[in-house]
């Protein structure tokens, strides 16, 4: 097991470093825009030769290597926020995107399983055709139309939450106020239709493949009733392949949303992704891609090794 | 001894006879025809009622993309009128059984009401004659307001005077434009005036006086004597405001000669004979009809632009579909050359390759994009750096598919008897065990197709890929150019995100029917 997780790790690292080093070489070779007003474009130019830009790219790539080990630094902010650390705009940025996340993570997960169970139970009945259409059709909807949809019924017919999200000097300073909240609430909602529906769908294939295998019904022949033997056997099986995916998710909630973010005007990680692009701030740039494909990563690395610590039958790496 | 005839012991030679003389012995044909694999998954899938009706939608969709600019609409994809911008759906064939009629529902304050009422009775009223009441207006062709809603009084802001609205009138978009200002040069005046001999359809009106009682001078709408708004009626010689009544007349402000005759145009400028310009008041609806031949008729209405929304969603859809198509044709080609030589070899050759893909599926699809568009697409287009992306990672999925596959078959026994018999490589890959693992994937190519649609309209939505020109839209695009402004016209967000999501779902029922009906084992489980 430990072998197997070095092995992982290792792998892991090596492949961060191989989209590190292609992001970095395409990013730095996109051309320079630099600001209309000259003061500002001679102190950019001034740094941008002091930090060795206009050096082989190699070169480049070794001096960005060497800060990031050295004084974790991961570049400057130019137009976003004037000379801030790349990384300290982005840390800034996690919560709003993290919270939003949460919130819909925490909505959504519990919500999916209980709806899975439910039509896996009532399988082939109406309410598992019912629970089963609406899962196609919510599956399939993309993100952002649920957003428009929230955005309609509770907003310009019901007038009960805001259209978007509350600035932080808005909400009384702080992401964790009630007023916060009260704006959260509709892009968490958008986020978790598609989540709940995602989920639901899992669930019920896994536990439907479960309560239909032998060791079921050895558990009826004992004289367990049919919930116990739901509760006991099936659902502890289906859960297998079930937790790492809600684990991997749980990682992958540090990343946000793009569209969402955008369309809820939520300050996260999703929003200075778009910002950093659009203003071709391209240390942000960076910093945020190295960000995604560091989630992306770790994300299926401790799903993957979840299921050894959930199932210990399951021998990861053992050989055949 | 008498011959016996039940003597079956010694029977001669010549009693034998050769049964089916002179016949080919054959196989005796199979009554029924044979039930194949492809026949089988058709079996199955007919009885999926669902993964029918989205075949039946993804076919309208498809039919709806192609034949919209044909037969659907009359404009072409670069037809733009920035009057009719951001109008409602409007048919001249669904207004009969009263949809599609263009109208929107509004509240309305007095003035707002009588200005657009104004623009009937001013249609009605061409000559200057003064004698159109407001109920004949009313009823006027060219009259906006379909139905006036009951008269309430809401306070806005506590404390403040209570003010006195129409709630829930009912408004005809398309001819509240109503009157425009516009310059011609006398050509084109006179073809004008020609072509209202033939029609008999009016569209020059008489010019408005420039002084204290026409309020906005750029606003041709206000045709009539106002004051801050609300009519005025200065017979008495002191300006009198008047109420909206039934009987009333609204009393004209038109521009008149010496004797008294309305002036439809003024001359602005410019040289000589031909070129010199003149400055008119038109009614906007029929010179629409002068310019086109045929009354505004938007099916689908208008988008933020002023293009056919129509026009616009079939482009998107076309778009949509076909880069669809070609993107999981692409990935199918490369993902089974890969799977196929990952699977077969096996060894360190499968080793070195699952490395390779294990590295490239883990890079964040949206950094591609946004990465191929700032580096390709000024060099060879936004589309084809669109495609690049989403070919980088995407045929990974159809190769571990493949690989998969390959891994069940090449132990088999036929293929074995193939090398035996001296295949190549080549052709036990190809002849052999690929057909075998066929409709596992072009199941999947499939359902490729719903997923790249999703994802190149939330690129186009967010921007990341710029799509929207004069001939060419998206439906991302559609949605991010109503983002802004949807509240208030619904229908801009609403047929674009209702058309994607229904092809959205259609695809996913389509492919997981076909994956059902390929997949062997659920042979037998529905009966």
């Amino acid at each position: 097991m430990t072998k197997y997780i070095i092995k992982r790790l290792l792998l892991m690292i090596f492949t961060f470093f191989v989209i590190m080093t292609m992001c970095f070489m395409l990013i730095r070779l996109l051309p320079r825009e630099l600001p209309q007003d000259k003061n500002l474009q001679a102190v950019i130019t001034a740094r941008f030769e002091a930090l060795g830009y206009n050096k082989p790219l190699l070169v480049q790539y070794g001096i960005y290597l060497r800060n990031i080990i050295m004084d974790w630094d991961f570049g400057t902010s130019w137009y976003i926020q004037f000379r801030v650390p790349a990384m300290e705009v982005l840390t800034s940025r996690l919560l709003p995107s993290v919270l939003v996340n949460l919130y819909s993570f925490i909505l959504s997960v519990p919500l999916g399983i209980l709806f899975g169970i439910y039509a896996a139970i009532k399988k082939n009945k109406w309410q598992d055709q019912f629970i089963s259409t609406a899962v196609m059709i919510f599956v399939s909807v993309p993100s952002y139309v649920y957003a428009f949809l929230v955005q309609y019924i509770f907003y310009f017919k019901l007038d009960w939450l805001p259209l978007t999200m509350y600035s932080l000097a808005d909400a009384g300073g702080s992401y964790w106020t009630q007023k916060m909240f009260v704006s959260m609430i509709m892009p968490i909602l958008a986020l978790s239709f598609g989540q709940i529906a995602d989920l639901t769908r899992f669930t019920r294939a896994e536990l439907t493949e479960t309560l239909t295998s032998d060791y079921m019904l050895l558990a009826r022949t004992k004289g367990l009733t049919r919930a116990q033997a739901t509760s006991r056997h099936a659902l502890k099986n289906a859960m297998v392949p079930i937790l790492p995916r809600i684990i991997g998710g749980f990682i992958g909630i540090l990343g946000g949303s793009i569209i969402i973010e955008q369309i809820f005007a939520i300050p996260g990680v999703g929003q200075l992704y778009m910002k950093s692009i659009n203003l071709f701030d391209y240390d942000v740039f960076m910093c945020d891609t190295i960000f995604y494909t560091f989630i992306g990563l770790l994300a299926g690395i401790i799903g993957d090794l979840s299921y050894g610590f959930i199932d210990p039958r399951i021998r990861m790496g053992s050989k055949k | 001894m008498m011959k016996n005839k039940n003597d079956y012991m010694n029977i001669p030679k010549e009693k034998f006879k050769m049964v089916n003389e002179g016949q080919r012995l054959t196989d005796t044909k199979f009554e029924d025809k044979p039930v194949g694999y492809l026949k089988d998954a058709w079996i199955r899938f007919r009885k999926n009622k669902g993964s029918i009706v989205a075949a039946v939608i993804i076919l309208v969709i498809v039919l709806f993309s192609l034949l919209t600019p044909l037969i659907i609409s009359k404009h072409p994809a670069t037809f733009m009128d920035v009057y009719y911008a951001k109008k409602p759906s409007r048919s001249l064939t669904l207004k009969k059984i009263g949809l599609s009629e263009g109208t929107v529902t509004r509240t309305f304050s007095g003035a707002g009401l009588i200005r657009a009422i104004g623009i009937g009775v001013g249609a009605e009223d061409h000559d200057g004659s003064g004698q159109v009441t407001v109920k004949e207006g009313l009823s006027s062709y060219y009259q906006p307001i379909k139905k006036i809603g009951p008269l309430t009084t809401i306070t806005e802001i506590k404390g403040a005077k209570p003010k006195s609205i129409y709630n829930n009138c009912v408004i005809e978009t398309y001819l509240e434009v109503g009157f425009l200002y516009k310059s011609f040069e006398q050509d084109e005046y006179r073809r004008i005036v020609e072509w209202q001999n033939e029609t008999g359809l009016q569209i020059l009106y008489p010019l408005v006086e420039n002084n204290d009682y026409n309020l906005d001078p750029l606003d041709a709408n206000y045709w009539y004597k106002t004051k801050k708004g609300t009519p005025v009626t200065t017979a008495s010689g002191k300006a009198k405001t008047v109420e909206l009544s039934d009987g009333l007349v609204l009393e004209d402000n038109y521009k008149r000669d010496a004797e008294g005759n309305p002036i439809y145009y003024e001359y602005t400028g410019g040289g000589d004979h031909d070129t010199a310009q003149y400055k008119v008041r038109i009614l906007y609806y029929n010179y629409y009809i002068y310019q086109n031949g045929f009354e505004p008729e938007y099916i689908f209405g208008t988008d933020s632009q002023g293009y056919d929304l129509a026009v616009r969603m079939a482009g998107g859809l076309r778009l949509s579909l076909l880069l669809a198509v070609v993107v999981s044709a692409i990935n199918l080609t490369i993902g089974a050359i890969y799977g196929a030589i990952e699977g077969y070899y096996g060894g360190w050759i499968d080793l070195i390759l699952e490395r390779i893909s294990d590295i490239l599926v883990d890079v964040p699809f949206i950094v591609v994009a946004t990465l191929f568009q700032l580096h390709l697409s000024s060099k060879v287009g936004v589309i084809p750096s669109l495609i690049f992306a989403f070919i980088l990672t995407g045929w990974i999925g159809m190769a571990a598919r493949t690989r998969t596959q390959f891994y069940r078959f090449k132990g088999q026994e036929y293929v074995l008897a193939a090398r035996t018999l001296g295949a190549k490589d080549w052709r036990i890959i190809w002849k052999h065990i690929f057909p075998n693992a066929l409709g596992t994937i072009i199941t999947g190519t499939i359902l490729i197709i719903p997923g790249t649609i999703n994802s190149e309209s939330m690129l186009s939505y967010l921007g990341i890929v710029k799509l929207g020109s004069a001939t060419q839209t998206s439906l991302g695009t559609l949605l991010s150019d109503a983002a802004n402004i949807w509240t208030n016209y619904p229908h801009l967000l609403g047929y674009p995100a209702i058309a994607l999501s229904l092809l959205m779902i259609c695809f996913n029922l389509f492919g997981n029917g076909l994956r059902d009906a390929f997949n062997p084992s659920l042979r037998g489980v529905e009966e």
